[in-house]
């Protein structure tokens, strides 16, 4: 243990408190809400040619939705006790809010689903027999109204909740920078910029998941990939891939510029310990490739599958880049010790509750909901009926 | 020497009885502390108390008897990198270069590892919750488990803390461990289940040259308000804006 230990660190800083589990809630909830984020640019926006996966975006987001709190409750000294944060709230902690935004949240996200599907729901439950029939006529909750005027009523309430829902995706994330930005005892969280740059990165990692999980969906169901819309999620990527990274290089660059006490210890935790994840992984191949490579898919005429492969490697480097990110925040400022003279290393481990095991299953668990949800709810319907016609 | 069957049989019956009684004695007392843990005396009035402590970084000389005290007291594990109070070394070398160190937190005294004739200026600095009255640790607790009395002292409720650990990285101090017993957040007391008896932290009580002081802050001749009035004070990181009631005299600017 003493090898991974330079300089002077306070004597109980030698245990690293928040393990890779911590990484992967930030990393989750800024899926959601970048998902989130990219259907409401038809829902809101009425951006049409990324409409083939609003819905499968929505999806997506409840997915991912439903695992966030695993990595939280897994984490907690006394998990039973997790529920006081809504019972009880201490209202000057960040962290109290999380139980009434994650909830108000998720059921925006089920009304705005409930809305888009609505009509499929009730043609499912006119169309099928037995244990089906009572299941999507429950889904349906039993009113069956598929008439143009309701269809337009539910269109305009899906906008309504689509805007609220704006905000509250933006503040599930925004919340969670702040969780780290507001703790004034360690200088590399503590900044206000943070809420903003989690928002950012949320929004790149959402739509660079989106872009796969369409392209690998229409290989799976061999159907035509709508390049129309892949272009457009990738232009988004780009816009604010620039946005994420004016953000992340300010705070840096201030930092470096202002040049205070905790400047040396901020100066080796770059140089030392998360140089490769930070200058390597987060910076060059999360934003600086992507970037360029979106930049040469905006010029390149024609050659689509060209295109389609330079925008899906983008998407993987830049969820390989966020989840750095998130790795670089959550546990680069725990390697730095508060007494700014010494820094630490966390040894992840594989088999223990807080370790890489729990994290890679919680990171599986919304693939396969993801998959039930779009059996149940097929995204892709009113899409392969306009090809068909 | 020939002992008697009579004799025998006394010394025997005495032995016995005063084994029983012993044991009873210590029983008691056992559980008079342990179920008087946390919970002050009946006459004690926390309304009249505001406490404060204070760290005389001169003459401290680095025994490490006040951490060792500490963890006896508060059955902190000696065997887990955690403490409630420890003591650290402050060594400027010749070429300029500070080396901080605090083995084990000072309870096995520090080693001879840098040559006298290589250190120019050398001191030591006992450490502790400083029981801030703008505590960031309570701030940030998201259920409200961990609070600060009336009496100045900032606590942690254990039947209640989730185990989120936020107010570990909330605090400046490294003040805060992880209790894997207890799988609640953990800290100094000031050995609140003494001194609401009128009784000394142990790490005052263990301090044999009196480096720490312990008081009665609205006592205007406590011990603290005494050296408060006389000396140049300062406390750690005061730019965060924690209000600490651990005060220092003699505080380096090394010191962090």
């Amino acid at each position: 243990m003493e090898s991974l230990i330079w300089g002077y660190v306070y004597p109980n800083e030698v245990e690293i408190q928040w393990s890779i589990l911590i990484v992967l809630y930030p990393y989750i909830t800024g899926l959601v809400a970048g998902a989130f984020i990219a259907s409401s640019l038809y829902h809101v926006f009425g951006k049409k040619e990324v409409k083939p996966v609003a819905r499968f975006a929505l999806l997506t987001a409840l997915s991912f939705l439903l695992v966030a709190t695993m990595p939280l409750l897994t984490h907690l000294g006394h998990p039973e006790r997790g529920i006081e944060i809504m019972f009880t709230p201490h209202v000057t902690s960040a962290m109290s809010g999380f139980g009434y935004i994650y909830s108000f949240y998720l059921i925006v996200v089920v009304l705005e689903i409930w809305l888009s599907f609505r009509e499929d729901i009730v043609k499912k439950a006119h169309n099928s027999k037995g244990w089906q029939e009572l299941m999507y006529s429950a889904l349906a909750l039993f009113s069956y109204d598929i008439s143009e005027k309701a269809l337009h009523e539910d269109e305009k309430l899906a906008k309504k909740l689509a805007i609220i829902g704006i905000p509250s995706a933006a503040f599930l994330h925004g919340y969670v920078g702040f969780i780290f930005g507001g703790i004034k005892a360690n200088p590399w969280w503590s900044t206000p910029l943070m809420p903003l740059i989690f928002l950012m990165s949320a929004i790149v990692s959402g739509i660079a998941l989106l872009i796969l999980l369409y392209i690998a969906s229409m290989k799976i169901r061999k159907h035509a990939i709508d390049h129309k819309c892949l272009h457009s999620l990738a232009h988004y990527l780009w816009v604010f891939l620039i946005f994420d990274v004016t953000l992340e290089m300010l705070e840096i660059i201030s930092m470096k510029y202002e040049s205070l006490e905790e400047i040396d210890i901020i100066n080796r935790l770059l140089s030392d310990k998360i140089a490769t994840t930070f200058y390597g992984v987060q910076l060059t191949m999360g934003i600086l490739i992507p970037f360029m490579l979106l930049l040469l898919v905006g010029i390149i005429k024609n050659r689509e599958t060209l295109k389609m492969i330079m925008i899906s490697i983008s998407s993987v480097f830049v969820l390989i880049g966020v989840f750095a990110m998130r790795w670089n925040v959550v546990i680069g400022g725990q390697e730095i010790s508060k007494s700014l003279s010494g820094t630490l290393t966390y040894v992840p481990v594989f088999f223990n509750q807080e370790g890489v095991l729990p994290a890679i299953i919680i990171l599986i668990i919304p693939f396969i909901i993801l998959r039930v949800v779009t059996y149940i709810l097929p995204p892709w319907k009113d899409m392969e009926e306009e090809a068909a016609r | 020497m020939e002992v008697t069957r009579r004799e025998f049989t006394k010394i025997g019956c005495k032995v016995i009885i005063g084994a029983a009684a012993g044991s009873a004695v210590i029983e008691s007392v056992i559980i008079r502390g342990t179920g008087a843990e946390n919970s002050p005396a009946d006459e004690y009035d926390w309304n009249e108390h505001y406490w404060g402590y204070i760290v005389d970084t001169r003459i401290c000389i680095g025994c490490g008897r006040c951490a060792n005290a500490c963890k006896r007291e508060n059955d902190v594990p000696f065997d887990e990198p955690v403490y409630r109070t420890w003591v650290e070394r402050y060594r400027t070398k010749l070429d300029g270069e500070v080396v901080i160190d605090s083995p084990n937190g000072s309870i096995d005294g520090f080693p001879d590892d840098i040559p006298p004739e290589e250190v120019k200026k050398a001191f030591y600095v006992p450490k502790i919750c400083n029981h801030c009255d703008n505590p960031p640790c309570v701030q940030v607790c998201p259920v409200g488990a961990t609070f600060e009395t009336k009496d100045g002292v900032v606590l942690v409720d254990y039947k209640y803390c989730i185990g989120c650990r936020y107010c570990i990285q909330g605090c400046p101090y490294g003040a805060r461990y992880f209790n894997t017993k207890k799988g609640t957040a953990d800290k100094c007391t000031w050995c609140y289940h003494r001194i609401t008896k009128g009784l000394l932290p142990a790490c005052v009580q263990a301090c044999p040259t009196g480096a720490r002081k312990f008081g009665d802050l609205n006592d205007p001749d406590s011990i603290v308000n005494k050296i408060l009035d006389t000396e140049r004070i300062n406390v750690l990181k005061p730019d965060l804006g924690t209000k600490p009631k651990v005060y220092y005299v003699g505080l380096d600017r090394e010191v962090r």
